[in-house]
């Protein structure tokens, strides 16, 4: 048996309404809050990135796993708003948590599923028994154009799992990659803001691969969703995740305690994993857990869990995703945000 | 204005919080040192410093030194952790007028600043309300 | 030990001096010191300056000065201790003296601060703090000395009226000091309402960025008389030092080092608090100076503010603290500010001192300090 041995979540306080950001740019707020299904988003702090979150959130997988972080023999960071462009988040993440030297460390990019990435880079490096315990997030801090439509979901989290073969809290039942070659959304190098194909982003990219991950990975495990207690879907706006649920035959139920972007926004590489630790905080021993992200350019990693008997030791030893998301939340004005945000040019 | 190597040197201290503890009084001395500053021994096995505390005394930063200058005015604190040890440092996610002597506190790791747009980030903790 | 006397005092205008350099500041100023004194030959120089370097990116300046002031091959030397510089020069100047390997020692300040903004200014003036656990986190000197100034007033109930009170009286003095860099009067009501700087310290409880030099000549007792100079000795003098980060210091609000120090010049000049007919405090920033009175043992722990405030350390009280305008309203140039304070008491000393002139002053005490308290100098003078 081998599986997460530990979750953790982190989201900044700050978030930013769309009513706000529409104002700004006089834009139809009713539209994107029922189009998009979306109400507000988190906003990271300018002393926050995707390395102080992936801290965080990797200290509150520790505090669930309850290892000693020395045996950690692989971290990987996913995120496609790494601090630089040359020099590992990975190296910042392990020394912090203390798990160099003995360490593989690697930073990962694939638009949105970076994080789903490391997991199931780590999963695969566990069952071959290559390493004692792997440390997989997925955080960013992306960046919308100001005045797209983009900008009304770029938000900011992250989250954390660490994986290995001994007090498992979510067995892995089975994983599948799905992948093709699709210019839906990308972003040269030297640009600061990314481009996207409007409509085109929809269904032959994220449904299509959506769709081809969860079908492939059931039809290899055999389940059905009706087998399933909970999905979670790669969130880029409230619509997506829930319409391709229905496509795929799940119900209402199965998706809302994953389905957290109204209220969060598109954390990008931690979004599906967000979805994941929060099911996680209210999950039951015995549940069926199906994960598939997706990424633009394209892919999704599609996994299923099965929870274990240990998560109702390990679920309260640290802050909940619901505990960050609800609580303690700062409200910015556009102003403010877009100071934090860097898009205010200044002197040099 | 530090260098890479002089922050790089700290990092055991910033990043993972490690002191050290005399071997004969017991005395926590963060940064570690060669001599213990209470007794004066010289021997010293490693520790952690505790993660929760609470304000001393607190003070808002208006007129910042130049490398902050984008963060002000922010809030910075002398804390008294569980453990004994008095800590410099900001504290965030916190209103100003929330903040106050005896204010329960623990520590986070974030962005401490950055040599302009070039240069290296310089990483540590910082305070939040607990 | 031989004992040693101040035979002469030179100080010139203080403020932003835009049309003066380093070098020129100091020698005008030093000339004015070697012809009060009367002498022409010096054996050494000591100079404080906190950071040339940072400020115009001179090192050496010892050196420097002594070629511009016509003096080489004497020796010279630049001594630092943050904002404790100057009275470090004058302890290094004294002990040459009274060791008798010197007979007449010339002890200057100086600091040139305005070739730098105030944003690298602020930075320069920070490094007299611990720079990776203090600096790093982006504390400042008003922050810290707000960090004290908030832990006195809860734990004393020393209130924003009192440090205002401060600087009201230190503006009262500075307007009769026509040296001084601000020689006018202020309101509490100004101070309260000037901008926060750091809370709660505003802008009118902080000293200022200032360019200026002072220097004193120092000789034997013997020579002194010689010269046939009113005779100020050093009656006492004492150094110490204390941790550098504020939040190592067992109490926040105690200038420890102040005190050992204070303790070590009462000592030596066989004088107690009562004997100290004025004195010249370090008052970088309002609450220092309240501080400072307690540890020098004028008052009682926590009882600085009420005595500021019920006119104890006015001109006419019962012990006047900063007659010269202090830091607030002389300026601050760093290195300069320790030499300073001696030329006040001297000038008191000798009933020279005009308007601001304390009666029948006899014995005065300077207290010089560096950085949030990591160092402290204190002298007593005394005219006999």
């Amino acid at each position: 048996m081998h599986g997460i041995v530990g979750y953790g979540a982190y989201i900044p306080r700050n978030r930013i309404k769309v009513e706000e950001i529409a104002k700004v740019w006089g834009a139809d707020a009713p539209s994107y809050k029922k189009g998009l299904m979306l109400e507000e988003k988190s906003v990271p702090s300018p002393d926050q990135d995707t390395i102080t979150m992936s801290v965080e959130a990797s200290k509150n997988a520790l505090r669930r796993a309850k290892i000693n972080p020395a045996d950690i023999g692989a971290v990987y960071v996913g995120s496609e708003s790494h601090p630089y462009a040359v020099k590992p988040s990975g190296t910042v993440l392990a020394e912090a948590i203390g798990a160099t030297p003995d360490v593989h460390t690697a930073d990962l990019e694939f638009a949105c599923k970076a994080g789903t990435e490391g997991l199931f880079l780590v999963l695969g490096l566990v069952k071959a028994g290559e390493i004692k315990y792997g440390l997989a997030v997925g955080a960013d801090t992306s960046q919308g154009a100001p005045g797209d439509a983009l900008e009304y979901s770029a938000a900011a989290g992250a989250a954390a799992f660490i994986v290995g073969k001994e007090n498992v809290l979510a067995e892995t039942i089975e994983t599948y990659s799905y992948t093709t070659d699709m210019p839906d959304f990308w972003r040269r190098e030297y640009q600061y803001y990314p481009r996207h194909g409007g409509r085109f982003t929809g269904d032959p990219a994220y449904f299509k691969h959506i769709i081809g991950a969860a079908k492939g990975l059931m039809a290899k495990a055999k389940i059905k969703p009706i087998d399933f207690n909970y999905v979670i879907f790669h969130q880029p706006n409230g619509k997506f995740p829930l319409r391709v649920g229905e496509i795929l035959g799940f119900r209402k139920e199965q998706i809302l305690p994953g389905w957290l972007v109204s209220k969060l926004g598109n954390t990008y590489s931690g979004s599906s994993p967000l979805g994941l630790t929060a099911t996680l905080d209210i999950s039951k021993p015995g549940d069926m857990i199906m994960i598939v992200s997706y990424g633009s350019g394209a892919g999704s990693d599609g996994f299923i869990f099965k929870v274990t008997r240990r998560i109702q030791e390990a679920r309260d030893l640290a802050p909940k995703t619901r505990d960050f998301l609800d609580k303690n939340k700062n409200y910015l004005e556009y102003g403010v945000y877009a100071k934090f945000r860097g898009k205010i040019r200044k002197a040099e | 204005m530090p260098t890479p190597s002089r922050a790089w040197r700290e990092f055991p201290q910033r990043y993972r919080l490690e002191a050290g503890k005399c071997k004969k009084c017991g005395a926590v001395s963060f940064p570690p040192r060669l001599v213990c500053p209470v007794c004066g021994w010289r021997e010293f096995s490693k520790t952690k410093l505790a993660e929760n505390g609470k304000v001393l005394t607190y003070t808002i930063i208006r007129v910042p030194p130049h490398q902050f200058a984008d963060q002000a005015p922010y809030a910075v604190a002398i804390v008294e952790l569980s453990d004994g040890v008095k800590v410099t440092g900001q504290v965030v996610d916190c209103d100003f007028d929330k903040i106050k002597i005896g204010l329960r506190v623990k520590f986070e790791f974030r962005k401490m600043y950055s040599e302009g747009e070039a240069g290296v980030i310089y990483y540590g903790y910082k305070f939040v309300p607990a | 030990m031989r004992e040693v006397a101040v035979i002469g005092v030179g100080m010139t205008k203080w403020g932003e001096l835009w049309e003066k350099s380093l070098r020129q500041i100091f020698v005008e100023t030093a000339l004015l010191a070697l012809e009060d004194a009367g002498v022409g030959r010096i054996d050494s120089m000591y100079i404080g300056s906190m950071s040339p370097g940072l400020f115009i990116g001179q090192e050496h300046i010892a050196s420097l000065l002594a070629e511009y002031l016509g003096k080489i091959p004497v020796p010279a030397v630049r001594v630092e201790s943050a904002c404790a510089s100057g009275g470090v020069a004058l302890r290094q100047g004294f002990i040459e003296v009274a060791s008798g390997l010197s007979d007449i020692v010339l002890v200057g300040g100086v600091e040139k601060m305005t070739d730098v903004d105030g944003s690298e200014a602020t930075y320069a003036l920070g490094t007299a703090a611990d720079q990776e656990y203090e600096g790093f986190h982006g504390i400042t000197f008003p922050g810290l000395y707000a960090l004290i100034a908030r832990a006195h007033m809860a734990r004393y109930g020393t209130t924003r009226e009192q440090l205002a009170m401060v600087a009201v009286k230190n503006h009262d003095n500075g307007s009769m000091n026509p040296l001084a860099q601000y020689p006018f009067k202020i309101t509490v009501d100004a101070v309260l309402n000037s901008v926060l700087v750091a809370d709660p310290l505003r802008v009118l409880d902080c000293s200022p960025i200032t360019d200026g030099a002072a220097v004193v000549i120092l000789s034997s007792l013997s020579t002194a008389r010689k010269l046939k100079k009113p005779l100020i000795k050093i009656a006492g003098s004492g150094h110490a030092t204390d941790t550098i980060a504020l939040s190592s210091r067992k109490d926040i609000t105690w200038l420890e080092s102040t005190f050992q120090a204070a303790q070590k010049a009462y000592k030596m000049a066989g004088k107690k608090p009562k004997n100290i007919d004025l004195v010249e405090v370090h008052d970088c920033f309002t609450i220092a100076e309240i501080c400072v009175t307690e540890a020098l043992g004028f008052f009682d722990i926590g009882k600085g503010g009420e005595a500021v405030q019920n006119g104890l350390t006015s001109l006419k009280g019962k012990i006047p603290v900063n007659s010269s305008g202090g830091l607030k309203a002389k300026g601050h140039p760093v290195g300069a500010t320790g030499v300073a304070q001696v030329i006040e008491i001297v000038k008191q000393l000798r009933g020279e001192a005009g308007q601001r002139q304390v009666k029948k002053a006899r014995v005065g005490m300077t207290q010089n300090m560096g950085g949030s308290g990591g160092s402290a100098l204190v002298h007593i003078f005394e005219r006999i």
